[in-house]
This record gives C-alpha cells, structure tokens and sequence, in this order.
C-alpha cells in the first residue's frame, strides 16, 4: 500500500465516529470603521510610517521629480526596471537603467542600488503593500535582492481598506509578496531591528492624481 | 550539549520534564532572558489584538475553518494534490519521518548539489531532516536569524516562534564571533553586542549562501486546497530569497495545514500576525501556487517544485476525539509567551520542537506517551487557562492536558500508526493509585478515620519536611503542609456540636 492510501485511510478512519462538521461562520468585519478614501490614505500612510517606511505623498506632476530626489539622496547609480515601469517616472532620473531580465543572475542584481516598482494593490488597515508580479513590479527577485526599494501606489485606485478586500482582488495563480514595512527582525531579546535580507530601505510614494 | 541538533525521533530519551525543568529554573540568565522576552511580547500581542473589534468573530471562523478541514481532511488533501499537480508541481506523501527524511533526501541527491538553503520550519525540524541531509553529505544551512543563533551555538530552539529567546545579545555575539567563520564568511572583527549589529554580521554571513543556493527547502503557514497556493509568513526576508532564488524548491508541509479556499486565508492573515509578533502584519508574506502562471519559464521561482505531505502522528492525533483540537494550531506561540510554567522552565525542558502549552499536548499526541517525558507533558502545566484565552484558533489546551492526564494515569484507547490499541497506565503512576484505593478503604471507615486524624494531630511535631518511600516525589516539589492541633471533625463537635 503506498504511503498516499495508507495516510488517506487513516484519517477516514479517524473520523469516522461522524466528528461535527461546524458551518464556517463569516460574520468577521469585511471592513474596519468607515472612511472616506482620504481617510483610507491617510491610514495607509500612518501604518506604513509606524513600520519604518519612508511615506511620500505626490501627483502625477511632481513624480518624476519626486523620484529623482529620492534616487539622488540615495547615491544610486544604477536602478533596476521592471518591464513595463511608465517610462516618464524615471524620466529626470540620472541612473543607469538596468532592465529585469530572465538571464540576471542573484550577484548581478545585487550590484544595483535600487529598484522603482508599481504594484498590485495596498492595504491600509495594515500598511501593507502586494505585488504580484505584473509587468509595472517584474519578477520576485528584483524587489528583494536590491538594499533600496521605491514602490509608488496609485490613491485611491490600488488602495483597499482591509485583508478581506485585499484578497478578493489579487488573483492566486500568480505569485504574491506581501510586504509590511521594510525587512525586520525581532530574534535578538525581542527588540525589533529593520533590515535583515531584503531592502533595508523601503520608500512608499502615494500617487494621486487624475486616472491615466 | 553536542553540536548534533536533536529530532523529534530521539527526543524520547530526554529527561521527564520536572527533571529538566529544575535545572532551567536554577539559571538565573535563563529565566531572565525568558521573562524578559516573554513579557514584551505579550503586552504588545493584547494591543494588536483590541485593536480588531471582530477578534472573537475571526477566532470562532478560525477554529471551524480548521475543524471542517480536519472533518474532511482526506477530500481536501486529494483536492490540494490536484491543484499543486496542475500547477507544475510535484506532490509527495510521507507517513512518518523516516520516509519524509527519505524522500528530501532523494530529491537533494537528484539535483547534483550538496548543500541546501533552509526557511525556519517546524515541520523539519519535527523530523530531524538536518541530521538526516548530513548523513547524506548535504549541508543544510538555517537562514532564519534566531535558527542561525541555534545552529551556530550548536543548540536547540526554546521557542516556537524565536527559537533562541533563551539567548542575550552577549551571548548571541560570543557565539557569532567563535563560529561563523567555521561556516562562511566570518563575523567582523570587534563585533559588538547591538542587535543591529548582530543582525548585520547574519546579512552579510547569509548572502553568500542565498546568492549561490541552488536547492531551498521549507515549511508552510497554509497550503489551499482549491487553488494549489503555498504561503510562508516571515519578516527578514530570507524566506523570500529561499522561496524565490534557487532553482528547485521542497516544502515539508504537515497534513494540517490545508485550508479549503483562497478566501480562508483573510482570516488568518488577520490572526496569526497579531497571535505572534503582535504585529498588524508581519513585514513579508509569500504566496506561490505551483510553478506559476509561466512554469518557472521566466527565471521568476524556482523551475521545479516539490510538495511532501507529512503524516507523523497527526492522524494518530486525529483519532482522538478530545485531542483532535491540537491539530487546529497554526505555530503563533502565543500560548508559550503567557505561560507560568514556560516563562520559568523554558523551551527545552519540554524535550520537544514544539515546547510550552501546545508541546504538552501535542508531542504526547505525535510521538505517544511511552516515553518518561512524553508521559510527563501533561502535567506541564497549571492548569490556568491562559494559553485557550489566548489560542487564536480556541484549542481547548487545558482540557486536552486533563484529558492526556486521565490517558497517562488510566491506560486506555488510543490510535498508534493507524491502529487502534489499548495502552496500560504509564510507569509511576501505579503509587498514586495504590494511595487513592487507600484513601477509599480510610473514607469509608469513618471510626478509622478518625482515630488516624488525632493520631496524627497528636504527632504533628514529628511531621517531616519530606515524605519517605513513594511519597518522596511529591514532596520533592512541595513542602508537606502543617498539621492542624485537633482534627476538623473534633472541632465542629466541640464549639457546633449543640447546634443543628
């Protein structure tokens, strides 16, 4: 008998004595509190800050700008892309494009300073933003070997309150990485320290801002 | 201690735990580093938690999502298997450690590489694979900052979730200092003991190996049923480099931690954060299903991925109608970080990877309670309740741990690999039955008694600190109470007598 019908016969076994089959109660809140989409931002923005993420606030005008301060205050000189990043966010921006490809190795992405990202969507209840690996964010990698990532989240279109609203968007089959605030420990006494293995750094620009 | 962790297979032969834990509440840095960690984190966890006003709500959706999957647990393993096999990965199942150690191994072997990149997993650690891959010549580095702490200090994990909380940063940068430079890169010279610098020397020790890891193996927080999707919850970021920069990927999953839907997850998203670093959301979580949309064809994950099932004892477990509960635990410890008794007798003493209020209940449940520290876990305990008021998924810890008593103290039915058998009483216990029947025959002779109460009140300067012969054992943890100058009884006669 292989393992598989072995394990699968045990547990009907186990339960066989008819163990209650509970209905899953879903009176959890879908939402907590009610706001306005300013309000939804203004969390968004708070519990990003509260996680050691640098928040910056901007319009469709000032972004390009915006971004070039920050790669300018950073001394980057190089800056990852994924494939289909608007090129005018980048466009006063003076580093090195260096383009997300399938043949980069790990060491190679670890020489560049910083990567620019879109993203999926954010979560403001939790300060949480996702990416899923569509074209504006690249592979899993890019956002995660480089020391200094800037991610920019459209207000209010890929703002969402909550964990529930959050999952009913993002699609499964695809890869999802969720991040809350930039790489952190807490293994020594308990003190929390930012910045272990992925970005050290984590800016989160808030785009708002007429719809493209 | 040897420089070998130890695996839940040779755990039996650790000492009962009120042996283990005299000598851990004897050290005074121990019980300080615990008190300290202990209590900072389970301040912040009660913040967190009031601030979801539906907390109640999403622990009773919680515990039945993980009921009805236990219910139907075989339906939704074969759907799971289905899911991950139509995504491009491959599904394994293991019965025991033996086998899951066996089947890693094999896969490791298959690749050609001789050393793998480890995501912190309890699952794992249950099994013993690290010893198992060096049997086979495969180093296998632990990645997780606090494991890195265990293994380097040729250690074991205390805790659940920090698996070196018995660790001060003193400590923690003796130990960097004397080995990582027998393993990789070494800790920098003058290293100091700031946490922030401790966690420095870990990057630039693991990058290495991230850089280069061809072959990672992990756990799961949950796996989906419906859609095939894995999910690792961490904070450092070295889960995402496992997960995400070599080329193959083997996850060693526990057969519990399948959930029906995608949408189940929202609930634990919101919990298992909140239960164990007290945090809104934990700074990384990762989801993949399969080899994803592209199989692997785009350098994004790796491009082959393998799923073992392990059994292990959990579906002993589930055979237990009481005990079954256990199964619902979703690893958040936050039932060590408010326990009495864990807070004095640390991790260890419970001779298990999972210590605390769950290892009392669950390592019984896993392994079976022949051991002298398996028959010892349940009564681990105070019995006070404050790991259920705590417990995320409201697994009744306390009525497990009298219900494991009763099946230490009693003998009685109990599934072993998948076999129904009845065990005898455990060893020592046979004293304290002999004292109950005693006390029976004494109950029931009023006139006998009596004359023993004011023999005894008559005596009572004699009374020793300790008990002779078989009582011994309990006065070695308590002092033997005072003796009254006249019985109960004579009292009552003397000043109520007259009265009804």
């Amino acid at each position: 008998m292989s393992s598989r019908d072995r394990i699968l016969g045990r547990i009907r076994r186990a339960v066989a004595d008819g163990a209650p089959d509970p209905a899953v109660p879903r009176d959890y809140f879908q939402v907590h509190g009610t706001r306005t989409p300013a309000q939804t931002a203004d969390l968004l923005a708070a519990n990003l800050a509260e996680y050691r993420a640098k928040v910056h606030r901007v319009d469709e005008d000032g972004l390009a700008p915006l971004l070039m301060r920050l790669l300018a205050a950073r001394g980057a000189q190089t800056v990852l892309v994924p494939p289909a990043l608007p090129p005018y966010w980048l466009s006063a921006a003076d580093p090195t494009r260096i383009h997300d490809r399938a043949v980069s190795t790990a060491g190679e992405l670890d020489r560049v300073d910083s990567v620019v990202t879109g993203c999926a969507l954010a979560i403001a209840e939790t300060g949480t933003i996702v990416l899923d690996g569509g074209p504006e964010q690249g592979r899993r990698r890019i956002t995660l070997v480089p020391d200094h990532h800037i991610c920019v989240v459209r207000v209010p279109g890929q703002v969402v309150d909550s964990v529930p609203q959050a999952l009913r968007r993002l699609d499964p089959t695809r890869p999802l990485t969720w991040i809350s605030g930039p790489s952190a420990t807490s293994d020594i006494e308990l003190d929390r320290v930012e910045g272990v293995h992925g970005p050290r750094t984590l800016e989160v620009v808030l785009l708002t801002g007429p719809a493209e | 201690m040897t420089g070998t962790f130890v695996g839940m297979p040779s755990f039996p032969a650790f000492p009962a735990f009120p042996e283990a834990a005299r000598e851990a509440v004897g050290d005074g840095v121990l019980r300080a580093n615990l008190r300290h960690a202990t209590h900072t984190i389970r301040d912040k966890r009660a913040r967190a938690v009031a601030e979801l006003a539906d907390w109640d709500r999403l622990r009773a959706a919680g515990k039945a999502v993980k009921d009805h999957t236990l219910r139907h647990l075989d339906r939704y393993l074969l759907q799971l298997e289905e899911s991950v096999t139509a995504a491009g990965g491959t599904v394994h199942w293991a019965a025991d450690a033996d086998e899951a150690n066996r089947i890693v191994t094999g896969l490791v072997l298959a690749t050609g590489h001789r050393e793998v990149v480890k995501v912190k997993s309890m699952a794992t650690q249950e099994i013993g694979l690290n010893e198992a891959l060096e049997a086979a010549g495969i180093a296998a580095y632990e990645t997780d900052l606090a494991e890195l702490i265990v293994q380097l200090g040729h250690d074991r994990p205390s805790h659940i979730l920090v698996p070196a909380i018995h660790r001060n940063r003193a400590e923690i940068r003796e130990i960097f200092a004397a080995e990582m430079g027998r393993w990789g890169r070494p800790a920098p010279d003058g290293l100091g003991d700031d946490p922030r610098e401790l966690a420095e020397a870990a990057r630039l020790h693991l990058r290495e190996k991230f850089l280069r890891a061809k072959v990672a193996v992990s756990g799961a927080n949950f796996m989906v049923a419906e859609t095939g999707t894995m999910v690792v919850f961490e904070s450092e970021g070295n889960g995402r480099m496992c997960l995400t920069l070599p080329e193959t990927l083997i996850s060693v999953v526990g057969i519990e931690k399948v959930v029906p839907t995608f949408r189940d997850l929202e609930i634990f998203l919101q919990t298992l954060p909140r239960s164990s670093t007290a945090e809104r959301m934990n700074p990384y979580t990762t989801m993949w299903t399969g080899l994803g949309p592209s199989r692997g064809a785009d350098g994004d994950g790796p491009s082959a991925f393998h799923l073992v099932l392990l059994d292990n004892g959990r579906t002993d477990t589930l055979a237990d109608e009481v005990g079954r509960q256990a199964l619902r635990c979703i690893r958040c410890s936050a039932c060590l970080n408010v326990c009495p008794v864990y807070e004095r007798a640390g991790g260890h003493a419970y001779g298990s990877v999972y210590p605390g209020p769950i290892g009392a209940i669950l390592s019984p449940q896993l392994r079976g309670t022949g051991s002298e520290i398996d028959a010892s876990l349940p009564y681990a305990s105070t019995l006070c309740g404050a790991c259920y008021e705590v417990c995320p998924v409201a697994i009744d810890i306390p009525e497990v741990l009298v219900h494991l008593r009763e099946r230490v103290a009693q003998g009685g039915p109990v599934t072993r690999e998948g076999v129904r058998v009845r065990i005898r009483p455990a060893h020592g216990h046979t004293a304290e039955r002999a004292a109950m029947r005693a006390a029976r025959l004494l109950l029931d002779r009023p006139a006998a008694l009596r004359a023993g109460e004011r023999l005894l009140a008559r005596a009572r300067r004699l009374r020793p600190r300790r008990l002779p012969g078989p009582g011994r054992a309990w006065t070695d943890a308590r002092d033997l109470p005072e003796l009254p100058p006249e019985p109960f009884r004579d009292w009552w006669a003397r000043e109520r007598g007259g009265r009804a």
